[in-house]
């Protein structure tokens, strides 16, 4: 493996992973010890933060393309390399999210259940986000997005908050059925949402990746790529895939409860964040690749970006928990950045990225001070509030500003951006369009329904990629993509040898575990981690070589990098059987080991 | 650029920097009156610089780039100094300036945090209307007409406490946010069409003819929208009203002076291009003749001195806007100039009379003339010049009104003004005689108010003097036809005589003269349904609407989604029978499977 790195420190690597080893340190050394673990996530996502905010200081922008780009090659023979730049909106949303990152952590400092889980699922889903932001790669890209998923499953389903929602209408046997209001059903249908949501996306990276030749999955290889008109369809993918994560009508209804039964940190990452994710999504995959689809397409795109504004922002107003009301106003923000990016023009783009970000700052200010109110009142429901002005004059004065934010008062970030999507979608009108204008709180203040210019292909439907990016300065040496250079005068360690080697480490650790007299069998713990370990450290120097075994056992690129993956799975996974007093080190461990260390080489 | 532009800038940035300072230094705010004095200070300096700026008829325009774009920048800030301009520097300056040294008595009853905030809230005022003033282009002023807007809505709803306020605040920020959407999208549907926002390329492109899309008329009229929330035109005039919540400098300010005047300062200002759409002018002018009307009869019949002022407010606007209208863009402008003056006199002084006697009920007050003579002078003072008696400064600009609507041949709207003429003399005369004169009332010691607050009535008296005094001297009014000046000062005597007549002698029951006029006198009082009509409206269609949605959205669009899901449950449920734990079924299905694929295999062979 050569690495390729162009960057000479590589900043985006480090503001991607330093929170995951947050998340690491957190699991394995701070037990019991939750000043620890505050002030290792403050500490990871404070370095994210600085570079963060570094980067955007250096970045240049009169330079088209990708800047800070590094290459890491992982699995030549399919095109999958770890492939991260930023242009002007990733840079603005890696920004973002580090701001938000750094006020969530601060705004759950006093969670008290568990918190070394909470903080260590709160940092990976946070790298799986700053991931997806910096990622060129698309397979690596949807890993992270993954990533960025699950672990709001647990975050919400155990450190959420459950609210009541009567069962009401023709499907109320429905609501009885699921339990809805419970943050387990929301953790539950936010999750399966998304991954819903996921599927649909990787259909159509697999689309323009069998197009494109099947040789890479570089976001900079699939630009250059012309893909025929057939497949611009597959814009349709993106853009429901990734639109559900905006949160697009009708595809919405998860965002309300996950944003209500979230915890605060939570919260603010998946309105502030994670929302813009899935716009993020849309406009580069979706419009930066397929640029023809995306205008094909923009009128639907601009419909129901327009639907949204309106039944999010009226929906808003119906709420009586106060959680409920900044959700489905998120809704109605998220339709301002659709129908920016709708309008593939450069006043609306800049709007929509404009949008995205103020609106993310917005919101995490929004549910940060709900989460304030939620700890002192001890309600969400706005009946029961009142009097906060006296009471608690900073947090009334902060809503204040981020109200007149949310409804896009001149002076406040909401204005611009919300000012130059207008202008953009007035640029894109091809007909007069609808203008029915209502003015919600805290909403925002006037919709309209522009049917965008159906594009010639060629033409202004490449207008979206004038988003500044252009081919990065990607050193692609040859060679990678054909697999390992051959050394014939060394006998190969092949990978069959290091299956071998672990089920020789599975037989001998049971074999400790039967000679074991005291019951603390901490040791044979100890023993298997080490021997994976060893093996895992081993794995590095396996080459692939033709199948073994008469050809049903087959030792290629692929094949080592899972089994890699999987050994380190296996590594981190015994040593936080370590921590756990349980069965890994119980009566039992010889057992547990042998079972765990002899499912290894059947994977 | 003609002139030095730094000292227009001066004047914009004293009120900003004041509120910098008192917004972030939260010590200094919270100190109360040393906050107050930054604020009084920074708009004295701003005074003095308007001053300067206004005798030296400085003329300059300078735009810096704001938001980037492909091909320049699309948004620009910047000043544009003028005439026009200038003159309201000084108004808005002049008026807050005296506002502010009258809120230190006048709220000096005030928490110091509370004070401070008022101070705070003053100088973004001043700072916002100073801005729209000065804007270059239309999306400067909007920027600053919402601020203008936002800073109404705090000084509404200063004390929060009250439900009233806090309710009154909310509504005029709502209405006045129902005709800035017809102004936003007036203003971008300008854009879309020339490519710009700045006055001064748009009146060059209507100079040469180049202004000829196909929907002026309508954007023209969608940008009029604005004025007509912010400048309390029918039918978005209910805000003003209860806009008396707020405190009563508050209400001098800018309720009466300077916001409000904004609509007709960007009609005003953008007259080249209202001239385009003759169609939108007499609108305007027709509108802001029945706003005159409508307002005046209801301020007949209220009780409370501050709203009789509120709707007079409305009523005088409505006068410019049909100036406006009519073409004489100018008088309107004359006009607002004088009213400023007067207005914020007469509700400085009844500030002065509701902080002595603690009520705003005309009827519980009496004989005040002679407790509070000072008072009791500047108020008639007011009286007189807005009833439009010469040489004060409001017979001048009104009968300019009168003049240009007249020739415009706009007859409809200049019976409707003459017709409001009577009973502005009328209205006001009649809060005279109840509040000032007749007897006084048992309870209560009433005295003048302390010499913060006097000294402000008395330079704005003599302002109104002599102002009208230099406007009598000043070039003849040669354009008005000969007879308007005897009928408009015959209309004030008799409003006079009919109030006098009515409520000073008791020669005519007011209560047998609202018998008479029944139905008109009942709809007055009910300020004629509109206010019900919006409450209506707002709860029933807006609120009914939203209510609406939400449930369709929590039990339909997701009650589909659960559906889906309820429907997996139990075909999960369903199919997990398959799994009985029963060898002897697995084996039967292992046989049926097999048996499907022979037969399967069978038949595509």
């Amino acid at each position: 493996m050569i690495r390729q790195v162009l960057s000479l420190v590589p900043e985006l690597s480090i503001i991607t992973w330093a929170p995951f080893v947050g998340a690491l340190l957190i699991m394995f050394t701070a037990r019991h010890r939750p000043r620890a673990v505050r002030w290792i996530a403050a500490v990871t996502t404070g370095i994210s933060a600085a570079l963060s905010i570094r980067i955007y200081a250096t970045y240049d922008q009169d330079v088209a393309g990708f800047q800070f780009y590094e290459k890491i090659p992982l699995v030549p023979p399919l095109g999958i390399s770890y492939e991260v730049g930023a242009d002007g909106i990733s840079l603005l949303m890696v920004l973002l999210t580090s701001i938000i990152i750094v006020a969530g952590v601060f705004a759950s400092w006093t969670v008290q259940v568990r918190s070394q889980e909470f903080y260590a699922l709160l940092l990976a889903l946070v790298t799986g986000v700053y991931g997806v932001f910096v990622s060129l790669d698309l397979f690596v890209l949807f890993l992270f997005y993954e990533l960025a998923v699950l672990p709001m499953y647990l975050l919400i389903g155990i450190w959420g908050s459950s609210g009541e929602v009567r069962p009401r209408g023709i499907f109320a046997w429905a609501f009885r059925e699921t339990g809805v209001g419970t943050k387990e059903y929301a953790a539950m249908k936010l999750t399966l949402y998304l991954l819903f949501g996921s599927a649909f996306i990787l259909v159509g990276i697999l689309a323009l990746y069998v197009n494109a030749g099947a040789a890479s999955f570089s976001f900079l290889d699939f630009e250059a790529t012309a893909f025929p008109r057939a497949l611009q369809r597959v814009f349709l993918a993106f853009y429901v895939g990734f639109g559900i994560l905006a949160g697009i009508w009708p595809l919405h209804t998860w965002s309300p409860d996950g944003h209500a039964s979230a915890p605060t940190a939570v919260s603010m990452l998946h309105a502030g964040v994670l929302m813009k994710l899935g716009a993020y999504g849309v406009v580069r995959m979706g419009m930066g690749l397929l640029p023809e689809g995306a205008a094909d397409l923009a009128w639907l795109v601009g419909t129901v970006a327009c639907v949204n504004i309106v039944y999010g922002a009226l929906s808003s107003m119906a709420q009586t928990d106060l959680k409920y009301v900044i959700a489905y106003s998120s809704v109605s923000h998220m339709g301002i950045v659709m129908l920016g990016a709708a309008t593939l023009t450069g006043p609306g783009l800049n709007g929509s990225v404009f949008q995205m970000f103020a609106h993310g700052v917005m919101t995490g200010l929004f549910f940060a001070l709900v989460g304030l109110v939620y700890e002192k009142a001890h309600s969400r429901d706005i009946g029961k509030m009142g009097g906060f002005g006296k009471t608690m004059p900073g947090i009334a004065t902060a809503f204040t500003v981020g109200g007149l934010s949310s409804l896009g008062l001149p002076a406040t970030a909401g204005f611009v951006a919300e000012l130059l999507t207008f202008l953009g979608a007035w640029r894109a009108a091809r007909r007069q369009a609808n203008l029915l204008g209502p003015t919600l709180q805290p909403v925002p203040r006037s919709r309209r329904r522009p049917r965008a210019r159906v594009g010639r292909a060629g033409g202004p439907g490449l207008r979206a990629r004038s988003l500044r990016h252009g081919p990065g300065p990607g050193d692609r040496a040859g060679g990678h993509r054909d697999g390992a250079p051959a050394r014939p005068d060394r006998e190969p360690m092949t990978a069959f040898t290091l299956e071998l080697g672990l089920s020789a480490l599975a037989l001998l650790v049971f074999g400790a575990s039967l000679i074991a007299r005291r019951p603390d069998r901490r040791w044979i713990a100890w023993l298997a981690t080490a021997g994976v370990l060893v093996l895992g450290i081993l794995s590095a120097f396996v080459t692939p070589t033709p199948p073994a075994l008469g050809g049903m056992f087959v030792q290629d690129g692929l094949a080592i990098f899972a089994k890699r993956l999987f050994l380190a799975a296996t590594f981190i996974g015994l040593l936080a059987g370590i921590s756990v007093d349980g069965v890994a080190c119980g009566h039992r461990a010889g057992e547990y080991h042998l079972l765990i260390l002899s499912s290894l080489p059947a994977i | 650029m003609l002139s030095p532009v730094w000292l227009p800038l001066f004047v914009l940035g004293m009120p900003f920097v004041a509120f910098v300072l008192l917004a972030v230094v939260a010590p200094l705010r919270r100190a109360g009156s040393p906050a107050a004095l930054v604020s009084i200070g920074a708009t004295l300096l701003a005074f003095a610089a308007a001053l300067a700026v206004w005798r030296g008829a400085f003329v300059a325009e300078t735009t810096w780039a704001w938001i980037p774009a492909d091909g320049g920048p699309i948004a620009t800030v910047g000043l544009l100094v003028d005439p026009l301009s200038n003159a309201m520097l000084v108004l808005v300056t002049l008026v807050s300036l005296l506002v502010q040294i009258y809120s230190l008595a006048y709220l000096g009853d005030e928490r110091p945090a509370s004070l401070g905030r008022y101070y705070t809230y003053q100088s973004l005022f001043a700072f916002s209307m100073l801005g729209l003033v000065l804007a270059p282009g239309f999306l400067q002023m909007f920027v600053f007409w919402e601020l203008v807007g936002l800073c109404s809505y705090l000084l509404i709803g200063y004390w929060y406490e009250r439900p009233a306020a806090a309710r009154a605040a909310v509504k005029a920020f709502w209405i006045t946010k129902l005709g800035d959407i017809g102004f936003i999208i007036g203003i971008v549907l300008l854009w879309s069409a020339t490519g710009t926002f700045e006055f001064t390329e748009l009146f060059d492109k209507a100079q040469e003819h180049a202004l000829a899309i196909k929907g002026l008329p309508t954007i023209m009229f969608l940008i009029y929208l604005g004025a007509v929330g912010k400048s309390a035109q029918f039918p978005l005039h209910v805000w003003l009203p209860d806009a008396m919540e707020g405190p009563t400098p508050v209400s001098a300010l800018i309720h009466a002076a300077t916001m409000v005047t904004a609509g007709v300062f960007m009609v005003t200002r953008t007259e080249p291009l209202f001239a385009m759409v003759p169609e939108v002018l007499t609108l305007i002018a027709w509108v802001g003749a029945f706003t005159a009307l409508l307002a005046a009869t209801m301020a007949c019949v209220e009780d409370d001195i501050k709203r009789v002022l509120a709707y007079s407010t409305i009523s005088q606007l409505g006068y410019m806007m049909a100036a406006a209208g009519a073409g004489a863009a100018y008088a309107g402008f004359l006009h607002l100039l004088t009213h400023g003056l007067f207005k914020a006199l007469l509700f400085l002084a009844a500030g002065a009379v509701i902080h002595a006697v603690g009520t705003n009920d005309i009827f519980r007050m009496g004989g005040l003339f002679r407790a509070m003579p000072q008072t009791g002078v500047v108020f008639l003072v007011g009286t007189l010049a807005l009833a439009g008696v010469p040489p004060l400064a409001g017979f001048f600009s009104k009968e300019a009104v009168l003049g240009g609507v007249w020739e415009a041949h706009f007859t409809g709207p200049f019976l409707m003004l003459a017709a409001t003429a009577l009973l502005t003399a009328f209205y006001m005369f009649r809060v005279v005689f109840i509040a000032f004169f007749g007897r006084a009332h048992a309870g209560g010691h009433p005295h003048e108010a302390p010499w913060l607050m006097r000294g402000p009535l008395w330079l704005l008296a003599a302002l109104t003097v002599l102002v009208g005094i230099r406007l009598g001297g000043a070039e003849g009014h040669d354009e008005t036809p000969a007879w308007l000046v005897p009928l408009s000062i015959g209309l004030a005597f008799a409003g006079f005589g009919l109030a006098w007549a009515m409520y000073q002698r008791g020669a005519i029951d007011p209560a047998r003269v609202a018998t008479v006029l029944g139905p008109l006198d009942y709809l007055a009082r009910r300020r004629y349904g509109i206010d019900a009509l919006y409450a209506g409206l707002y709860r029933g269609l807006i609120l009914g609407f939203s209510r609406l949605i939400g449930w369709i959205d929590r039990y339909i669009v997701d009650g589909v989604l659960n559906v889906l899901s309820a429907l997996t449950l139990r075909g999960g449920q369903a199919l997990r029978g398959i799994q009985s734990g029963r060898a002897q079924d697995y084996v039967y299905g292992v046989a049926f499977g097999m048996l499907l694929l022979i037969v399967w295999a069978q038949l595509w062979r």
